[in-house]
């Protein structure tokens, strides 16, 4: 054996493992069925407060002043706090953005002199209970003088301060010669394509809950999501205390999708009050609050031009957006932007592109990630631009795309741009073949076949696709430590979070695969600071790379002490032994127990004559490392039909086909795969956040966002591909959380304009009927 | 705000209410929502609240075994009816109701926040129609929004939990 | 999203609650509270009291006599979706509760309830509207009757006093073997519709149209009766062409005009609506299984 290949880091067998690849039922349902589970709202702790927030009704005005006398006087009520009570906290500040000069446009944890949208925090009530809270709130009386309000992004940009434009920043990303593609070009195919306002939404609302525990000099918080270490040192840094004097612990949490998990004011305003009050202090979102408060995204304008040659092939894209950004720019900075920016090429060959994403600040709820953030918009947008060259050059939309997919000998392709400040360098895949699979179980001729008969009957049926590209497995790092302890039970101990996707059963999976244990016996612990230094969390479809790639790498090293100290018991070598289901065998005899692996632990305890000057414990932590992204794909297929009276578009048959590499729980693979759907459905046809022409709100209730229920979907059906492992993990995995979502948006719209048999008639979403409605001819 | 006299009756009540077959008694402010009850006198906080307009329905109950939104009726109303939550549904601590059985079997679940309203909703409906028809399932529970799964799978275990019960019974 | 404070009475009898209406101001009925909770809730409404009308045992029920239905103002839709003489007798009360919610509301939602509301969308508004329905109305004098077409005052506005509630609603019972249909176009099942659309027909012997009623829930402020459109009907043979010029007073209409949606879109549901939901009653009265 060469040493070269010796040093290689190891990497899991292809195929299925005895539980790695098997759809195993979830560690996570137990308590989750019964009722027992810990969601924000549900931790209480004794002598606690209730806060609730004031919220501007104004869109945008100059803060005169703040009536909070009766307020404070209302038996109950503990204290009410104005920005004057906190001018000594800054801003919520970035995480995640390289875009310099955004400063000024962060949020204030309550507003000083201005409001910029409707919702947004202006007081805070502590009071002994929830109800009498939301009493005080009311009796806070706001003098606002109202100003002008800016509505529209690619409006020309107005002032935020004095000296600061409402665009701080243009992100420009270019290579290739552009304007000489487009003089030579064959055809050039330009389209002006919105994408409307909705976000995440999930279930459960946001929530909070503090207390400073004195014993300790430890301050809590509860509640949280996503980014626990980050939010972590940044809620130390904000309250001028030590990290280590703050700790952050998730419970269950109700769906992320994105906007769950980010530093908002409340998270910081609760555990300000439990300092200063000290009382534990608890904040539950109501959902009229979530609609206005919680992150915003999507909203996007682009005019997008094309250039292609004369058999269809692109020559360059040119594209001009505008991104809504809302009053602030939170945590994420301009990465959604930027995301759209750097991912809007897609799955195509693509010699030259250029484009400039306006981020811009409206007077609305400010907006960051949803669920493939700058992908749901941007694939939208390519593949309406990849329909209309099909049109303009009369070739069939399956061919042209078929002309310009990257091809499997290509990869990986090296795309001369960046997003998330890594490259793009599109790793692995067989696009073209996927979606010839794809077509295959859609029944693509036979539903053409269909629809053919059908309009001949009347109906106003017609089916689309959409080609995307995910991304997934943001790096830098992650770390896991796996523990046996001297029951042979196993602790997984991870930085990173869950959102409620089943990341503990994923990771228990790996680990038991390398380890040889019933996952059963796999306790994973995770978005807790207590229990580990460092953590990245769960977003950006990370966790099943990073983390699950770092808690292969730990399981191996156990197995390896393990292996280690049973030879040395056994008289034996360790590469002859192996272990099964949490006991270690000989490779050559798998049935016949040798040693527990509680036994194994035992050994190596603190006072074991064994570990006499050796660090004690069978654990072990390990790191992974990536500085790039890993990028799974897809196709989307839909069958649509029209009522051409009314203009409402039922989708009847949907395919997600996607390639993640490896499935690490095709069960939950596919539920990601279907639940992702659902939300790509909502903002294709249903959801979206309206505001009058004053910045007021008209999507503040369930009744008038509207979710899709049980009626409105589909039959759904799942290609799960793993033709393309990811080279840069050992596992091989790509994310799987986001392509379900990716290519809705895209895939209805194509469905829509074929039904209609009006190419190009979609140029934005949500679709609503009264749109298709002025499509469709006057009923007979 | 209106000062409240000890005593008054239109202001706080004592109120008896069999909650998964234990009677609860509690002196309770009229304006507290059953829902609240529930999580907060009771600490029974599976029932979850998503949004508290009666739209999600995460809140559902049985009252008097029907299946009702826990967020629109008050503590009040309930003084000497029965009330089962899904903290009442499973037969034992080692044993799972067959809903939560399906669910788990068929990955009915993903955040879970949905999760009690689902069950307590086609508990009802499973006693009404024994033998649903994916279709019927669909309707029963078009008034319990689902963020995380896309539905598919709640109406799989469903039918098969239905399937069980039939067998069971 | 908490109530606001009230005081809370639950009497027992009509005469307990109308006399706590005449004593008391500011006062507001809990039915079956599936739009009060939700207003109190988010704080739309602030009650100095509540008077809550489930402990009333005589308000519930459904009863027939020679000539109509009466059901009881605290009735729940479940208990009038699952009855059989309604389904027997007023299908068209069934066919709507079909829209009106989900199971869980249905379980707790009162007749009375929604027609006090008066959601201009609510499908029990438009329906009772197109059964001719007549209101019970109790108060510090007794009973009086009001006609469904006066009980509306204005948009969700009824006709009765602060002393009054209503107690029952009755609905003559239309000739056997009639059509009817109720249909709705609504963003999502169990909304409020966008527009709905109610309609009974009755044919006589010789297959002419001896009876229309038509009423559009939706459009207007209040349901909207098609006087016009059913004065075209009556004493014509039934068809297509004759349901689309019935159809054609809906471009007539003065429709509901909001952010969500534009009056000409309502104009255009309404007409289309219409004229399915004629065609489904006449195969009804025909015969004819839809
Ligand atoms: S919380 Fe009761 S229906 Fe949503
Ligand atoms: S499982 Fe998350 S809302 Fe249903």
């Amino acid at each position: 054996m060469s040493k070269a290949v010796a040093d290689a880091p190891p990497r899991l067998a292809p195929g299925k493992g005895r539980v790695l690849g098997q759809p195993v039922a979830r560690l996570e349902d137990g308590p989750l069925v019964r009722g027992r589970g810990l969601f924000a709202a549900d931790v209480n702790f004794p002598r606690q407060l209730a806060m609730r927030v004031v919220r501007s009704q104004i869109a945008h005005g100059r803060l005169v002043s703040l009536d909070t006398a009766e307020a404070r006087a209302l038996p109950g009520v503990v204290a009410v706090w104005t920005a004057a009570e906190v001018s000594d906290i800054p801003p919520i500040p970035f995480r995640a953005t390289k875009v310099r000069g955004l400063e000024p446009y962060c949020q204030p944890i309550l507003a000083r002199e201005r409001v910029r949208y409707v919702g947004e925090p202006i007081a805070v009530v502590f009071a002994e209970d929830a109800y009498i809270a939301e009493d005080a709130a009311d009796l806070v009386v706001a003098e606002i003088d109202e100003l002008p309000v800016v509505l529209d992004a690619a409006a020309e940009p107005a002032e935020f301060l004095p000296g600061n434009s409402t665009e701080p920043t243009i992100v420009r990303k270019e290579y290739g010669d552009v304007d000489a593609a487009f003089r030579a070009a064959h055809a050039v195919i330009e389209l002006d394509l919105s994408v409307g306002r909705h976000s995440g939404v999930p279930m459960e609302t946001r929530g909070a809950i503090a207390r400073y525990v004195a014993a300790h000099d430890v301050l809590e918080l509860h509640g949280t999501a996503k980014k626990q270490h980050w939010n972590r040192d940044e809620i130390a840094r904000l309250l001028g205390r030590p990290p280590t004097g703050v700790h952050l612990f998730e419970g269950h949490v109700g769906g992320g999708f994105g906007v769950r998990g980010e530093l908002y004011p409340e998270d910081l305003l609760v555990c300000l009050a439990a300092m200063r009050l000290d009382r534990p202090v608890k904040w539950i979102e109501d959902r009229r609050e979530h609609l206005v408060a919680t992150n915003h995204s999507r909203q996007q304008r682009h005019l997008i031009r094309g250039a292609v040659d004369a058999d269809g092939r692109l020559l360059a894209i040119d594209d001009v957006f505008f991104h809504d950004q809302g009053a602030y720019v939170r945590t994420h900075g301009a990465r959604v932007a930027d995301l759209a920016a750097g991912m809007l090429p897609g799955p195509y060959r693509l010699p030259a592109y250029r484009v400039a994403g306006h981020f811009r600040l409206t007077n609305k709820t400010p907006a960051a990630t949803y669920r493939a953030p700058g992908r749901f918009e941007t694939t939208f947008v390519r593949e309406r631009l990849m329909d209309a060259i099909a049109v303009r050059l009369d070739l069939d939309p399956i061919e042209l795309r078929r002309r310009n997919l990257v091809t499997e000998a290509e990869m990986p392709h090296v795309r001369p741009v960046d997003t998330l400040g890594v490259d793009v360098v599109l790793d692995s895949g067989d696009y073209i073949g996927l979606m010839d699979q794809a077509l295959a179980q859609f029944g693509w001729d036979a539903v053409q076949r269909d629809l053919t008969a059908r309009r001949a009957a009347g109906d106003c049926v017609g089916a689309g696709l959409a080609f995307f590209v995910e991304k997934s497995g943001l790096g830098p790092s992650d770390g896991v430590r796996i523990s046996i302890d001297a029951t042979g039970g196993v602790e997984l101990v991870s930085g990173a979070a869950s959102v409620g996707q089943g990341m503990e059963t994923a990771l228990a999976q790996i680990c038991a695969e390398a380890l040889g244990v019933d996952y059963r016996r796999i306790r994973v612990v995770r978005g807790r600071t207590d229990r580990i230094e460092f953590g990245n969390g769960a977003h950006a479809s990370r966790v099943t790379v990073m983390s699950g790639s770092a808690t292969y790498h730990a399981a191996l090293a156990v197995r390896g002490m393990a292996l280690d100290t049973a030879a040395q018991l056994l008289q034996a070598r360790p590469e002859d032994l192996a272990i099964e289901d949490g006991q270690v065998v000989r490779a050559a005899a798998p049935g016949v127990p040798l040693i527990a692996l509680a036994e194994v632990a035992r050994q190596m305890g603190p006072n074991s004559p064994l570990m006499r000057g050796r660090t004690p414990g069978l654990t072990a932590e390990r790191w992974f490392y990536s500085e790039h992204m890993t990028y799974p794909y897809g196709v989307h297929l839909a069958l649509v039909r029209i009522d051409r009276a009314t203009g409402e578009v039922r989708v009847e048959k949907y395919l997600v086909a996607n390639d993640v590499g490896r499935a690490v729980n095709p069960m939950m693979v596919e539920g990601q795969m279907v639940g992702g759907f659902a939300q790509g459905l909502g903002g294709a046809l249903f959801e979206e956040f309206r505001y009058d022409e004053r910045g007021q709100p008209l999507s503040t209730t369930f009744a008038d966002y509207l979710i899709p229920t049980l009626s409105e979907m589909p039959a759904v059906d799942v290609l799960i591909a793993e033709d393309a492992p990811s080279p840069l993990n050992p596992l091989g995995v790509k994310g799987a959380g986001e392509g379900g979502t990716n290519a809705v948006g895209a895939a209805i719209a194509a469905a829509v304009d074929d039904a209609l048999r009006r190419p190009g008639a979609i140029v934005s979403l949500p679709i609503l009927p009264r749109t298709v409605r002025r499509h469709t001819e006057e009923p007979t | 705000m209106t000062s409240v006299a000890v005593g008054d009756e239109t202001a706080m009540r004592r109120i008896g209410v069999t909650v998964n077959g234990t009677l609860q008694a509690g002196e309770v402010s009229v304006r507290l929502t059953l829902a609240d009850f529930l999580r907060q006198d009771l600490k029974l906080t599976g029932t979850h609240l998503g949004c508290e307009h009666g739209v999600c329905g995460a809140c559902t109950i049985l009252l008097d075994g029907r299946a009702v939104r826990a967020c629109l009726l008050l503590a009040v109303q309930v003084d000497g009816h029965s009330v089962t939550t899904v903290e009442g549904l499973a037969p034992s601590a080692t044993v799972l109701h067959p809903l939560q059985e399906a669910f788990c079997a068929h990955h009915g679940l993903q955040c879970g926040f949905c999760t009690p309203g689902m069950l307590t909703t086609l508990v009802e409906f499973l006693k009404d129609c024994p033998d649903p028809s994916a279709e019927e399932v669909r309707v029963a529970i078009s008034g319990n929004i689902c963020r995380c799964t896309g539905y598919d799978s709640i109406v799989e275990a469903t039918l098969s939990a239905a399937a069980n019960m039939r067998d069971g019974s | 999203m908490k109530p606001p404070v009230f005081a809370y009475h639950d009497p027992r009898s009509v005469e307990e609650a109308v006399g706590l209406l005449g004593r008391l101001e500011n006062t507001r009925l809990l039915a079956g509270g599936q739009s009060l909770m939700p207003m109190l809730n988010m704080r739309f409404v602030f009650p100095d009291h509540v008077i809550d009308l489930n402990r009333i045992e005589t308000l519930a029920g459904i009863v027939q006599d020679a000539e109509t239905i009466r059901i009881g103002a605290m009735t729940r839709q479940r208990d009038i979706a699952d009855s059989a003489l309604v389904r027997d007798r007023l299908p068209l009360l069934t066919e709507a509760l079909a829209h009106v919610g989900h199971r869980q509301t249905r379980n707790r939602g009162t007749i009375g309830g929604s027609l006090c509301h008066l959601d201009p969308a609510a499908e029990l508004v438009a329906a009772a509207a197109n059964l001719d329905a007549t209101i019970e109305i109790a108060g510090p004098d007794g009973v009086r009757t009001l006609s469904m077409a006066a009980f509306p005052r204005g948009f969700m506005t009824p006709a009765i006093e602060p002393d009054e509630m209503v107690t029952a609603v009755r609905m003559p019972l239309p000739q056997r073997g009639h059509g009817f249909s109720f249909m709705e176009f609504a963003r999502r099942h169990g909304d409020f519709a966008i527009v709905s659309v109610a309609v009974l027909l009755v044919l006589a012997p010789d297959r002419r149209i001896a009876r229309a009623s038509i009423t559009l829930g939706g459009v207007g402020a209040v349901p909207l009766r098609m006087v016009e459109a059913e004065a075209l009907l009556v004493g014509h043979e039934p068809g297509a062409a004759l349901f689309e010029r019935a159809a054609e007073t809906c471009r007539a209409i003065d429709a509901l005009e909001d952010a969500q949606v534009p009056g000409w879109y309502r104009r255009q549901l309404a007409g289309v609506l219409m004229a399915r939901a004629l065609a489904t009653a006449r195969a009804r009265a025909e015969g004819v299984s839809t």
